[in-house]
């Protein structure tokens, strides 16, 4: 092809490119689902889902009444997790006051409880904890056992006792916070790559089909190739920016750094871009509407990557059966890359095995889509 | 020699899987005639138009359009025709000018004869104060025109037009038909496939095609008197229903 040719398809791809970009920024819709979603699922899994404890309502069923419980009730109120809402009498009252879901736990000490501490070394308090959220209590329960141990540290100091056992482990639930942090940001990445570049590559493509404007376009100088890769583009460069966005957004507000090779994260990114456009293309070459792209997308590669990908739910713990359904969902390998990279700070070197099968998955779906082009071109 | 052909079409075959859509088609159109292709639906008009306008490829037979071969040169084709189809093929969330601006990009048009035949369009169609206007705040019969005129834009020398009156009121078809006559002043060949038989008494010539063959084709004074009838519906109904003369 000579020079002017060249510079003639360029013209032509670049103002389909622009085309593409007005749609998006056109679309009130596809604008929050590009930028919205992203900075909401950043800031929501940080603040909401966080698996952090702040003021959370407790009572107590103070049986004994004398100093040391005293002591200790007001250690839990004073750590700044807890709020004590009753004190109350009975054991009867438990049952109402957790209903009335303000209260999360109850901290109840044993009749004579101090004495029983002095005397005997031992003393019981029991957790009853709210297990109708099964997280929350969870965090209750460690945060307070926490707090007792570090109680029975500063006893052991004044009193010097060889019972109490004191278990430094108990420690880190201090500081949990942080954690879920470095669980979540890896796991909303790769949900929302999936999301933009999966979903609407494969709406925008069939929205073409759907409203007759493919078929012009393909009678169009414009080539098969050319209509797609500017169809695809705009969603690589927005899908790009929105991972930068991600991570300055992770640092910024929840101070999460990238430990690895910040080059090697950026480029694993625009890999699985790529494979996620590929399937986006895919997708929208086998359905015939846009409604069954959505579907196809939403059920078909949503739903799994959220619940296989081992975003939320070790796939370790999972049924075999789930285990090898994860094992053909893309994400679920992204997932290894990025946490490899970004919390445990590895090199290339960790994660190459997983880049191959990326890279594999991107080939597939860019060779079936060329299959089933041609066969509807016919 | 003074007429020149621009489309031949030579033993055309097309078949999908058993199906034979396009079922040997000879015919030739001439440079600058308004050539009707009629036909009930399901007739295989839609699938010969987008044989010749390079979208699929035939089975079988010689389809010369433009000078390009249709099965070796689709890409010159695509080149030199313009297409019109029975969807709506303007976009809904651009403006009327992206819209032009877009498919004069497509059709490698520089920018300043685009902005050039934007304004003598607008002018012509008394659109001046659409332009910037999104085209889904047109109504349906400014829009057809619309896509009409961005088909020609790049002054193609066909253009292939698919049904594109249907679901057009009247007048709306009238005003399109007088385009349509303009264009092929202009020396633009034009193809158009149509159900509407009033509409094939506005073309030079016509063919008539039944399951796949074309069953008729001439100027429309000479099918009626062939057929000895008073219109092209007439003759329509007369070659679909042989039985009852």
């Amino acid at each position: 092809m000579p020079d002017r040719e060249i510079t003639k398809a360029m013209k032509r791809f670049l103002g389909f490119v622009k085309k593409e970009f007005l749609h998006i920024f056109r679309d009130f819709r596809t604008l929050i689902i590009l930028f919205g979603i992203p900075a909401a699922q950043i800031l929501l899994f940080g603040y909401v889902v966080s698996n952090d404890i702040k003021n959370a309502g407790v009572a107590f069923l103070d049986l004994s009444k004398d100093e040391i419980t005293q002591k200790i009730s007001d250690k839990i109120c004073s750590s700044g997790f807890f709020t004590r809402t009753e004190n109350l009498l009975t054991y009867n009252d438990i049952d109402k006051v957790l209903r009335k879901s303000k209260t999360k736990a109850v901290f109840v000490f044993e009749k004579n409880f101090g004495h029983n501490l002095i005397s005997e070394g031992k003393a019981t308090l029991s957790i009853i904890a709210d297990g109708s959220e099964p997280n929350m209590a969870t965090l209750i329960t460690n945060y307070a056992t926490a707090i007792i141990a570090d109680f029975n540290r500063e006893l052991a100091g004044t009193m010097v006792s060889q019972n109490l056992i004191v278990q430094p482990e108990v420690r880190m639930f201090y500081n949990p916070a942080l954690k879920g942090h470095f669980m979540f940001v890896p796991g909303v990445i790769t949900l929302i790559m999936i999301l933009i570049c999966a979903l609407m590559t494969s709406v925008t493509i069939t929205r073409e089909k759907e409203f007759g404007t493919m078929e012009v376009l393909l009678v169009s100088p414009l080539k098969p190739v050319q209509i797609i890769l500017g169809k695809v583009t705009p969603y690589f460069l927005l899908s790009f920016i929105n991972i930068i966005v991600i991570l300055l957004l992770s640092w910024l507000v929840f101070g999460l750094p990238v430990k690895g090779n910040l080059f090697l994260l950026l480029a694993e990114c625009m890999l699985y871009i790529l494979m996620s456009l590929s399937l986006g293309i895919l997708i929208s070459i086998i359905s015939k509407t846009m409604q069954q792209a959505i579907f196809i997308s939403m059920i078909g590669m949503m739903l799994p990557t959220i619940l296989l990908s081992g975003f939320i739910f070790p796939i370790e713990n999972m049924p075999k059966i789930y285990g090898w359904i994860s094992a053909v969902l893309p994400p679920r390998y992204f997932i290894v890359i990025i946490k490899n990279i970004m919390i445990k700070g590895t090199g290339f070197l960790y994660v190459w095995k997983e880049t191959l099968i990326l890279i594999t998955f991107t080939l597939a779906f860019i060779g079936l889509s060329i299959r089933n082009f041609k066969i509807r071109l016919q | 020699m003074t007429v020149n052909t621009v489309i031949s079409v030579r033993n055309l075959v097309k078949k999908f899987g058993n199906f034979t859509a396009n079922d040997d088609l000879s015919f030739e159109v001439y440079e600058g005639e308004i050539f009707g292709f009629l036909g009930a639906n399901g007739a295989g008009k839609t699938t010969a138009v987008r044989i010749l306008s390079g979208l699929s490829e035939p089975t079988s037979g010689e389809v010369i359009v433009a000078g390009y071969n249709a099965k070796k040169q689709p890409e010159q084709i695509k080149k030199n025709i313009g297409y019109m189809c029975q969807k709506f093929s303007l976009y809904e969330d651009l403006t009327v000018k992206e819209n032009i601006m877009l498919y004069g990009g497509i059709y490698g048009m520089k920018k300043a004869l685009i902005r050039e035949r934007t304004d003598l369009l607008l002018d012509k169609l008394n659109f001046r104060k659409y332009g910037e206007r999104l085209i889904a705040d047109l109504p349906l019969g400014l829009r057809q025109k619309l896509a009409f005129s961005v088909a020609v834009l790049h002054e193609p020398k066909i253009v292939f037009l698919d049904e594109p009156t249907s679901g057009v009121d009247p007048i709306t078809r009238r005003q399109f038909w007088e385009m349509i006559y303009e264009a092929a002043g202009m020396g633009i060949t034009v193809f158009v496939t149509t159900h509407y038989m009033d509409e094939a008494e506005y073309c030079d010539r016509i063919s008539i095609m039944s399951e796949g063959k074309i069953v008729a084709l001439d100027t429309p004074a000479d099918l009626k008197r062939q057929y000895n009838a008073g219109s092209v519906e007439e003759v329509f109904v007369k070659i679909a229903r042989p039985g009852n003369n």
